[in-house]
């Protein structure tokens, strides 16, 4: 397949073209915004940006758990502007020092304003950002559907397939540019790789009956995914090609969505046990299938494990379908927000997920967990589900 | 005197923008300019393209998509899938059901959709269990394929759009699943029937309420021929 320029230079990102190192006498106190109450938006200011860069950098700071507000309110001053370069100075009005002062050239505007908005967030919590990060998600087309993948924004969308036929369930492997996917373009549900280097696609699991759910481990050499070939929907993990199927279930039960902890070990999927649909567990080398405690809830479906290990969200259905997050070690899960199919950033902290408004239509959304704060994303691209965040 | 203080100001003047020290730091705008890279971005009011990804897959050079793999379906051999395993307790978590049949058995077969339109099975919501009302119609299927042994048959499972969307792809396999172990209890071999599941992705009526939703929980039965047969 001819691989067109365009998808090497996706993943380009934004070069910074200069950093004044902050010295000792400038930053004055070390002042980290560890955010003990991580519930409140931190203010910050935007000083001299225009057009799309100020768009991107509010986005971003607001998504992040930012409040955008007027200079006399701010804790923190980002003064810049975007001529040709996205440039910024980040200083804090209470401790009276600078924190950063950056530019980006390179890429699109659009990169360079991330790239600044990333800088930004690590200055000020310590945490990296996620605004240069990608989502790969199904874009729905009448009867068919294909599968995209963009900047966590859902801009700079490109479609990964055109195969006029039905995909599902996209997977990033963890820090390689691959995905996996379940495509009926050979008339069944098949799961292939996609290498987003090369182009080249793979099928690692068609088997008679569906192959589903793909899930990429953690260190990417493993793939977990729903097979029906022994006559009933169960887990399977098989090498990173496909190779060396190992059942891991045996019921009669539909087993679906399986996913990962990030220590490799433990897979955690949708099932039911005396007819109650539940979340389970079961050792990735195989051994007891044991249910997660949720509490009071019901109907829970599509889990992701954060990746640092702390929680788990699902969806569940109880009248509509609502967000909800309980420890990873089991509890009383609690609501997030209405959603179903949260797939976690690399921070731990931000989702992206689908929300249903009448009529058949599904959009995604971002969510930061802690402050709530959440943006509606991609909406000039259709019906759009099942995202999933390249981590 | 004047001189020497006027020097020792433009000095002192000369050494303070030199240092530039003071709360108040000037944006840098010593700027080494790059080339720009083009990534390529999508007008906030356009479809994007679609990759230039030709559609007629196996036939490009290039195109890594190797015939597909037909791996056993059971690993324990080609006669494991001939064995009932029905269950007599469902909620005993019994193993599994009836082993797939291999996909060289049915692959390369003509496929007739509408041979069996008016036999379409509906299930209750967020059910997989033949109803006893929709039996006869699965009888039907069955007596045929007993008449003909050389047609095969595949059964597509579908549910409606009240799951989310993996859960009802596994349920719609399973819905599948079930009316192969019917016809299969009911005197077909195993290695005749295969089954596929659309989740949610291909409904038969789009709207939104019980009316539409009671006519997506289905599985529809596709007759499959010979390859050269009518």
């Amino acid at each position: 397949m001819k691989h067109p320029l365009g998808l090497v230079s996706f993943f380009a990102t934004a070069i910074v073209i200069f950093s004044t190192a902050v010295t000792a006498a400038d930053a004055g106190a070390e002042r980290l915004e560890i955010n003990r109450d991580a519930t409140k938006r931190t203010p910050i200011s935007l000083v001299g940006y225009s057009g799309e860069a100020a768009a991107v950098l509010r986005f971003d700071l607001e998504i992040a758990g930012f409040l955008l507000t007027s200079e006399e309110k701010a804790a923190y001053v980002l003064k810049g502007d975007n001529e040709g370069q996205v440039r910024g100075l980040l200083t804090d009005v209470i401790a009276k020092s600078i924190r950063l002062n950056k530019g980006f050239a390179g890429g699109s505007t659009r990169s360079q304003a991330h790239a600044l908005s990333d800088a930004v967030v690590e200055a000020i919590t310590g945490q990296h950002g996620i605004a240069s990060t990608k989502i790969a998600f199904k874009v729905h087309n009448g009867p068919n559907s294909e599968i995209y993948i963009s900047d966590y924004d859902a801009h700079n969308a490109k479609a990964l397939t055109s195969d006029n036929t039905v995909v599902a369930a996209p997977c990033w492997v963890p820090h390689q540019r691959r995905l996996y996917y379940t495509t009926y373009v050979f008339g069944n549900a098949d799961i292939v790789s996609h290498d987003l280097n090369s182009g080249a696609r793979q099928v690692v699991a068609r088997y008679s009956g569906s192959n589903l759910s793909p899930s990429a481990s953690p260190d990417g050499r493993f793939l977990a995914m729903v097979l029906s070939k022994g006559g009933s929907p169960d887990i399977y993990v098989a090498d990173a090609d496909g190779g060396n199927a190992r059942q891991l279930t045996r019921s009669r039960e539909d087993e679906s969505s399986p996913c990962w902890s990030p220590d490799g070990r433990t897979i955690l999927f949708a099932t039911k046990m005396n007819g109650r649909r539940v979340l389970a567990t079961v050792p990735a080398a195989g051994g007891q299938v044991e249910r997660l405690k949720i509490g009071a809830v019901v109907n829970p479906s599509e889990p992701d494990w954060s990746p640092d290990g702390k929680w788990i969200v699902f969806t569940a259905q109880m009248g509509g379908f609502h967000l909800y997050k309980v420890q990873a070690g089991g509890g009383d899960a609690e609501e997030i927000c209405e959603g179903e199919d949260g797939s976690w950033a690399s921070n731990s902290r931000t989702l992206v997920f689908t929300r249903r408004s009448g009529g058949g239509k599904r959009g995604l959304s971002l969510l930061d967990v802690p402050t709530k704060e959440i943006k509606d994303v991609g909406q000039n691209l259709g019906v759009c589900s099942q995202p999933s965040w390249a981590r | 005197m004047k001189r020497a203080i006027f020097l020792n100001a433009l000095l002192a003047v000369a050494l303070l923008s030199l240092t530039g020290t003071g709360c108040k730091k000037k944006l840098n705008t010593a700027v080494t300019p790059i080339p720009a890279i083009r990534v390529a971005e999508v007008p906030p009011n356009q479809q994007p393209e679609p990759p230039r990804t030709p559609t007629n897959l196996g036939q490009q050079r290039g195109q890594q998509f190797p015939p597909p793999a037909l791996p056993p379906a059971n690993p324990t051999g080609p006669d494991a899938g001939l064995t009932q395993t029905l269950p007599t307790n469902p909620d005993k978590g019994l193993t599994g059901g009836i082993p797939a049949t291999p996909l060289d058995q049915i692959d390369g077969m003509n496929q007739d959709t509408n041979h069996f339109a008016g036999q379409m099975v509906f299930f209750d919501y967020d059910s997989a269990t033949v109803k006893r009302s929709e039996t006869s119609k699965v009888n039907t299927v069955g007596d045929e394929l007993k008449g003909r042994p050389e047609v095969k048959l595949l059964i597509d499972g579908h549910c409606d759009e009240r799951g989310t969307e993996e859960y009802n792809r596994a349920l719609g396999e399973r819905r599948a699943l079930s009316l192969r172990e019917y016809l299969v209890s009911y005197g077909l071999s195993p290695d005749r029937i295969r089954t596929r599941s659309w989740g949610e992705d291909r409904p038969l009526e789009s709207g939104h309420d019980e009316s539409a939703w009671s006519k997506n929980r289905r599985g529809e039965f596709i007759l499959l021929l010979p390859p050269g047969s009518k």
